[in-house]
């Protein structure tokens, strides 16, 4: 559906701003812990930078950059990170997600091995939501259909 | 919070919800919508609560709008009702 548009200003505004985009997206999910954002708002933010690529560049230059198999990778990775600490957690002897457990891997103080548990799971989160976001965007302007068949 | 502030931004809302509801063409109704989202961050900043605010300034300014405009791109521009 998304076709290319020859605009020398929207090009190079994407151009200029992507990368910075993702350097905030990854500050967000950095200081999640810290102060508003989060997992959620910084894979949004993430995504918004695939997107900005889709709609200036087309869906073409996009899927070359991040490809619909790379996205599935990413998101099964985010679900990974994200359960996989719940789960360590588990095997320690705690609850789900009980990140004050991560002492005994982690040669740290229990209010350290929460702050580090929970930049964990935010990461994951990150991972999931960009992940999922971007195909959403890519399923939406195929219509669904695999490369092959639009 | 200020409450002159928030009945303001509350209008805007109110002015913004209905006119996404009545508008015929559906890319105005869409780009209407994302106004609405983006004083509804407006209210929720102002009321304290900035993570809600961001999540809605991402989610529904952001993503939101450029998913419905592409399904109105897949679909017919102008609304039958």
């Amino acid at each position: 559906m998304i076709i290319t548009y020859e605009d020398i200003i929207i090009k190079t505004l994407t151009r200029v701003l992507a990368p910075f985009l993702q350097l905030y997206a990854l500050y967000v999910i950095a200081h999640g812990h810290y102060s508003p954002g989060g997992g959620f708002q910084g894979g949004v933010i993430l995504a918004a930078s695939f997107i900005l690529m889709v709609i200036s560049f087309g869906l073409d230059t996009a899927r070359r950059r991040l490809s619909e198999k790379a996205d599935i990778i990413f998101l099964c990775l985010g679900l990974l990170i994200y359960s996989g600490t719940g789960a360590l957690c588990l095997a320690l002897g705690g609850n789900f997600l009980d990140y004050s457990q991560l002492v005994k891997v982690f040669p740290v103080t229990v209010a350290k091995a929460r702050a580090l548990g929970i930049l964990f799971v935010e990461t994951g989160v990150g991972f999931g939501v960009m992940a999922v976001m971007t195909s959403l965007v890519y399923d939406i302007s195929t219509g669904g259909l695999p490369p092959e068949r639009e | 919070m200020i409450l002159p502030l928030d009945l303001i931004l509350l209008l805007f809302v109110v002015i913004t919800g209905i006119a996404a509801l009545q508008i015929k063409d559906l890319l105005g109704a869409t780009i209407i919508l994302g106004s609405f989202s983006f004083f509804m961050c407006l209210i929720y900043t102002e009321m304290g609560a900035v993570d809600v605010a961001f999540t809605e300034a991402c989610v529904g300014a952001g993503v939101g709008t450029v998913l419905f405009i592409a399904a109105v791109h897949k679909t017919k521009r102008r609304s039958k009702d």
